[in-house]
């Protein structure tokens, strides 16, 4: 047969091809993350507009797990509001406590003894490590290794092991007490914190290694979520989402509370302001919070833990409390009344691992709080999403929410 | 083919998918085991057979190593209830976990697992022997895709739906690489080593007695390594279950025997993967290479040992797969995970060009090596009857 050709017409194919360009485009979709997903961490929910895998929008909804914690302080009194504060940022229960407390003893216009202010330095700075060693485990796994957050994990539960041995708690410590702590340090307990300390800084290097430098998790999350330094200023950011941004501030040095201007420590600060940057930031904060424990330890003053001169205001000693009957009464006061507070308001904020974590108090005098409000880092970093979220791919989604490192505990209270 | 014959192939097919079953359950539990190994954990370490614990160190050490954990898990697979969930497209829903087995199954037929010899000539063993054998291989692999898709479509769900659509794109990118990759391995196989043949797994097995692909083409090896790990969606390419943005990925609404059935097919696909790794690149069942100035035996020491050479042979290839899985499960709790199109960047512009690139490469040494090297000794012969 012999061949034949046959001529077509294809006109213009890339003209018509732009005519059917919005219909090609297909339409948006809605993706409804949360609030129970594996990548938010709690009880986060966002609504999620994709356009393929890109994000168009993104508009967290939050409030999964409110509370009414600041409700609640009303009607309690200022010690028993101790075991909420907990609940705020439960990864860091020691230093929410110790905040709270010192908010409290602030309205008191209190000073507790140096022994008792270190301790809640050491408090405040393994309950710093604990956080982000979950953080950083927790943000590895986002990115795909699940190996990272075991081995924080095992770090973890050898903190909890020691919380446990000074707390009577390894998860919800509630230690503080108003004008001091629940009880001294155990008998060796530095020894061992010290011991753990030797045995972290090489569990550190490991996590470093396995993730700083890695090929993958650098494509993963280095120019990714970048927040500028305007941006994290004008969004309240705070603790370490706010270094990594490049600016230069932490209460710990800025504003000292708790005697923090005794110790030697350096505060990393971001260049970029991406999640990379967040990640760098922690990490080495977790390496300062060593150094500072380390101190700390080398100069545990002898004394009193408690404030034993605010009488209305500390419970005594258990001892005391059964053989004598001045202090019988003024235990008995303390538990029926909560411990006497002036009238006045005070706003006090320090420097947790999340971010800054304030208690604005307002008494009327007496043993309960007329209205308290609690200002949570969480909840400031997470306003950010439909801003930085927009053009981000949907992958990136748990990278970003792990940069944060929120906890919802605290931004629903 | 008589009967018998037939019969006798029918169960020996059964025995290898058998197998090949054991080893993908066997693979779960060392997926699970090595885990908990590199995470500083233990395990499972458990489930005990009544009787078989009772022996008193082994069995007490076999309960240790999880060695029932398999049969378990197998077990609560066949009778959790079955769900059906309202939503689905029935028909879709229940082919999907069929769709993406079978294919890996399938592919045991033309793989090479052992030799027997017969006055001194090595002959496989095989299913089927067939000319096609890697072009085989490759097709029908590539048809677990389908089941995939198949899964996220019926499952009419969002995260299913994402999860089969990157997997999709994925596997389809990733073929094209390991397809090119196996090319030079052919020229090679079919080239100055053997002579002129055809596309049987046997043959390159046989063209490695000297030297093993692996290290003579280290380029296409790798390619070939990177685009199984992503064939096979392990970690750091599983995107069709990146578990904490997806949830699930493709089965996210798949429970109890239809999840096992896609449970089972990956790490069936993993196998199997790794059992084509070792014969394109690591030797098959051969010993050590020759290098060309070791003796022969080297290559198989067990040549003359009659029907156990064939078996140790056979075990030593299952050794060198195992060596493989072992290495996908230490990678994939090492790494963290791509994002979608850095799967997709990695695949077009890194593993493609270096696939040409190394075709190009490899055929130009062998066009030279032929050249210089092997067209003086070719024998008239070896082209048959002269065309008139």
């Amino acid at each position: 047969m012999p061949a034949t050709t046959k001529e077509v017409d294809m006109q213009d194919v890339a003209a018509r091809g732009a005519d059917y360009g919005e219909e090609l485009h297909g339409e948006e979709m809605t993706l409804n993350m949360g609030p129970s997903h594996p990548a938010t961490h709690g009880v986060l929910r966002l609504r999620l507009k994709l356009d393929g895998d890109f994000i168009t929008e993104c508009d967290p909804v939050i409030g999964y797990l409110h509370r009414g914690d600041e409700k609640i302080a009303e009607n309690m009194t200022y010690n028993q509001f101790v075991p909420y504060t907990d609940r705020l940022d439960y990864l860091a229960p020691l230093a929410n406590n110790v905040c709270y407390a010192i908010a409290v003893e602030k309205l008191a216009n209190l000073e507790v003894p140096p022994r008792c202010q270190t301790i809640r330095i050491i408090c405040c700075e393994l309950a710093r490590i604990s956080s982000h060693l979950l953080g950083l485990g927790v943000y590895g796994m986002d990115t795909g290794a699940m190996t990272t957050f075991l081995y924080t994990f095992t770090e973890r539960e050898k903190l909890y092991s020691l919380f446990e041995e000074l707390t009577g708690a390894r998860f919800t410590t509630s230690y503080t007490r108003i004008g001091g702590v629940a009880r001294d340090i155990p008998e060796g307990w530095l020894g061992r914190v010290s011991n753990f300390l030797n045995q972290f800084e090489p569990k550190i290097d490991e996590l470093d290694n396995l993730l700083t430098r890695n090929k993958i998790f650098l494509d993963r999350t280095k120019d990714i979520a970048i927040i500028s330094r305007e941006d994290a200023i004008a969004y309240a950011f705070t603790g370490p989402n706010l270094r990594a941004s490049g600016v230069d501030s932490d209460l710990r040095r800025d504003r000292p509370y708790c005697g923090y201007e005794d110790y030697d420590f350096e505060v990393p600060i971001g260049t970029v302001g991406d999640a990379y940057d967040r990640y760098l930031v922690r990490m080495e904060e977790v390496r300062q919070s060593v150094r500072i424990v380390r101190q700390a330890i080398d100069k545990m003053p002898e004394g009193p833990y408690f404030a034993e001169d605010a009488k209305k205001i500390h419970v005594p000693p258990k001892a005391k409390v059964l053989t004598s009957m001045e202090e019988l009464i003024q235990n008995f006061m303390i538990v029926t009344e909560g411990p006497q507070m002036p009238a006045g308001e005070v706003y006090f904020e320090a420097e947790n691992p999340k971010g800054i974590l304030g208690f604005f108090i307002h008494s009327k005098g007496g043993g309960v709080p007329f209205r308290l409000k609690i200002r949570a880092p969480s909840f400031c970093s997470l306003s950010i999403l439909p801003k930085i979220a927009k053009g981000l791919m949907m992958s990136d989604v748990p990278v970003v929410l792990g940069s944060f490192d929120f906890v919802m505990g605290e931004c629903d209270r | 083919m008589d009967i018998v014959e037939i019969l006798l192939k029918i169960l020996f097919a059964i025995l290898v998918v058998v197998v090949i079953m054991t080893i993908a359950a066997y693979s779960v539990l060392a997926e699970r085991k090595v885990a908990s190994w590199i995470q500083g954990r233990v395990g499972p370490n458990r489930t005990a057979l009544p009787g078989l614990s009772a022996i008193p160190v082994l069995g007490r050490f076999l309960v240790r190593m999880g060695m029932w954990q398999p049969l378990a898990d197998g077990v609560k697979f066949l009778f959790k209830e079955d769900p059906l969930p309202g939503h689905v497209k029935k028909w879709y829903y229940c082919l999907a976990p069929v769709v993406a087995l079978v294919p890996s199954l399938s592919t045991v037929a033309v793989l090479p697992f052992g030799a027997y010899w017969v006055n001194g000539v090595e002959y496989p063993l095989v299913l089927a022997n067939v000319d096609i054998g890697i072009l085989f291989i490759l097709a029908i692999s590539s048809l677990t895709v389908y089941g995939i898709v198949m899964a996220g479509w019926a499952a009419n769900s969002k995260y299913p739906y994402f999860g089969s659509i990157r997997s999709s794109a994925q596997m389809i990118s990733y073929e094209l690489a390991m397809g090119m990759s196996v090319i030079p391995v052919f020229m090679w196989a079919n080239g100055p080593a053997t002579g002129f043949g055809d596309l049987t797994l046997f043959g390159v097995v046989a063209a490695q007695k000297d030297l093993w692909l692996g290290i003579w083409m280290p380029l296409p090896a790798f390619v070939f390594l990177v685009s199984l790990f992503a064939e096979t969606n392990r970690l750091p390419f599983d995107m069709p279950e990146s578990e904490t943005e997806l949830v699930g990925g493709f089965h996210t609404e798949y429970g109890s025997f239809k999840f096992g059935l896609f449970f089972v097919g990956e790490y069936a696909a993993m196998a199997i993967g790794s059992a084509v790794f070792v014969v394109l690149f690591l030797g098959g069942w051969n010993f050590l290479p020759t290098f060309g100035f070791l003796p022969d035996w080297v290559a198989n020491p067990w040549a003359t040992w009659g029907w156990f050479g064939s078996v140790v042979s056979v075990l030593f290839f299952i050794g060198k797969t195992l060596t493989f899985i072992f290495l996908f499960i230490w990678v994939r709790w090492t790494l963290p995970r791509f994002r979608y199109d850095q799967v997709m960047n990695l695949g077009w512009k890194y593993l493609v060009p270096l696939a040409v690139a190394s075709i190009i490469i490899y055929a130009i040494v062998i066009a030279l090596w032929d050249t210089a090297v092997t067209v003086d000794h070719i024998k008239p012969e070896t082209f048959g009857p002269a065309p008139q």
